[in-house]
């Protein structure tokens, strides 16, 4: 666990205004598929999903660590990419947070879906390091057998009291 | 005339409740009546044994090898003789298991690797084991009487985890590919046990950019198939004939199969008819030829798809094994918790 703020004093940036999503009218057969798109995306990302610290406990999206712009999706594919930022460029909690971000997305999208999730090129010291790690499978499923380490994805995910 | 292929669904194998990360054919069985057989693996830490009913065809579950690994089977390996069968685990061990008629006991657990352990194969003559795993080591373990396993040798060299590590068919070479994109080649020095690295294949002797997750040799142990995170394939030769039983002759590039799959290629398996499977995140499977319509320019052997298999699974495809045995068979196992029989036939038209 990190003992110590990595960024104790992070910027805040305003929530983002949602757009009215369409829904279908009453006419329309309620059994239609609706396609995932990239703002359902980012509101399974950024909503629920917090870094907890014991002193702020920002939303993904408060502190820019995901915009919507930096979510690709293709519903038809099957295909999202996710594009996150760390707070700072040494942040050695990125890895925890993309681990997050995947584990919220294998947990919310239907299976045939592919998932890349990479730090934003140039915002992290080691990028290529993280993007490996992040999208190796094999060590992935590694760390969802840790204990500790699901305690702390499960804590990020865990909706907030807002 | 070269007869055209077609891919036949001959069934699909539901059982295990996670990813089923690789399985392994029994090279005893599919001969002199004996029904093939081969293990699987998988994330709900289990071994499932898998058999054809001979009057059916079908293939059922015989047995599942649980309560033993507490984590992720990653990896599984028969034996030669098909006697005994070896488990390697993310919880750090090895379980060996005997096959006494039908029932598989347990008969060790090897210990030693710091954490999760990630492929686990024998020597041909099954006088020998090795293992890998995240450790970045690779261990060599000889097989003594009374199921006895003892650590001969700890080959350190790699920088990242090992991925797979394999026995060259013939020689006395042990590859191991890993997460720091290279194969390296490791050779006995024939008194004490000594292993030393003799070659690596990396990047800058046009190898992999990326992860290398699996290779497979051809039936001679001439050529070798490298399969990757880059979405290549590369060919590698070796001029074994010509040099003597000790000695090493070292590999070479031959050629790389780029385009064909698009993400992650995690198994690859040589035919001992020289058709090379390739199983990826894509959830395609692909097959390959030698390119024997040459025209003589091209210095070296060329290959070409030959079929190409479009949602083979539902899922990530996670290993590719064609069958031992009079009726050759390939076996898929992918992240939809399936294994699917598949087998390639010769269309006539």
């Amino acid at each position: 666990m990190v003992s110590e703020l990595i960024n104790a004093n992070p910027v805040i940036y305003e929530k983002k205004e949602r757009r009215v999503r369409s829904v279908p009218s009453a006419a329309a057969d309620e059994y239609v598929v609706e396609p995932i798109d990239q703002q359902e995306i980012f509101d399974i990302l950024s909503v629920y999903s917090y870094i907890k610290d014991p002193e702020h406990p920002y939303s993904l999206e408060e502190l820019k660590v995901i915009t919507e712009d930096a979510i690709e999706v293709d519903d038809g594919r099957g295909y999202v990419r996710v594009t996150f930022t760390p707070t700072v460029e040494h942040c050695s909690m990125a890895t925890v947070i993309g681990l997050c971000l995947r584990v919220k997305l294998l947990r919310s999208l239907p299976s045939r879906y592919k998932v890349d999730i990479r730090v934003a090129p140039g915002s992290h010291a080691t990028e290529a390091a993280v993007n490996k790690q992040l999208n190796d499978k094999e060590r992935v499923a590694a760390a969802l057998e840790n204990p500790g380490l699901v305690d702390m994805v499960d804590e990020c995910l865990s909706p907030s009291y807002e | 005339m070269e007869l055209a292929k077609e891919l036949r669904e001959i069934q699909t194998l539901q059982g295990h409740t996670d990813r089923v990360w690789s399985l392994a054919w029994n090279p005893a069985t599919g001969v002199a009546g004996i029904p093939l057989s081969f293990a699987s693996c998988s994330g709900d830490k289990t071994v499932r044994i898998w058999e054809q009913n001979p009057s059916t065809s079908s293939w059922d579950c015989k047995a599942v090898l649980d309560e033993t690994h507490t984590r992720t089977v990653r990896s599984c390996a028969w034996s030669p003789s098909g006697k005994l069968l070896a488990t390697a685990s993310f919880d750090a061990t090895t379980a060996i298991w005997e096959n006494v008629g039908g029932d598989y006991e347990c008969v060790a657990s090897l210990e030693g690797h710091e954490n999760e352990v990630k492929s686990v194969c024998w020597n041909p003559s099954g006088s020998m084991l090795t293992t890998c795993g995240r450790d970045k080591t690779v261990w060599v373990w000889e097989v003594l009487p009374g199921n006895e396993f003892d650590c001969v040798s700890v080959l350190q060299g790699h920088t990242q985890d090992v991925k797979m590590v394999q026995w060259h068919p013939t020689r006395n070479l042990i590859f191991s590919c890993s997460y720091d994109n290279t194969v390296k080649i490791w050779a006995d020095d024939g008194d004490d046990d000594d292993w030393a690295c003799v070659q690596t294949l990396g990047e800058t002797n046009n190898g992999h950019s990326s992860t290398v997750w699996a290779l497979s040799f051809n039936a001679s142990g001439d050529k070798m198939v490298t399969c990757s995170d880059d979405l290549t394939l590369k060919i590698w030769g070796s001029d074994d004939t010509k040099i003597p039983a000790d000695g090493f002759s070292p590999w070479r590039h031959l050629c790389t199969l780029s385009g064909y799959h698009d993400r992650t290629i995690f198994s690859v398996h040589w035919s001992r008819d020289n058709i090379i499977a390739s199983g990826a995140a894509d959830d395609a499977i692909r097959f390959f030829v030698e390119n024997d319509e040459q025209d003589g320019l091209v210095d070296g052997p060329s290959y070409k798809l030959l079929l190409r298999k479009e949602n083979a699974h539902d899922m990530d495809i996670n290993s590719v094994q064609w069958s031992p045995g009079e009726d050759q068979f390939l076996a898929s196992a992918a992240d939809d918790g399936t294994i699917k029989i598949w087998e390639l036939t010769s269309d006539s038209c």
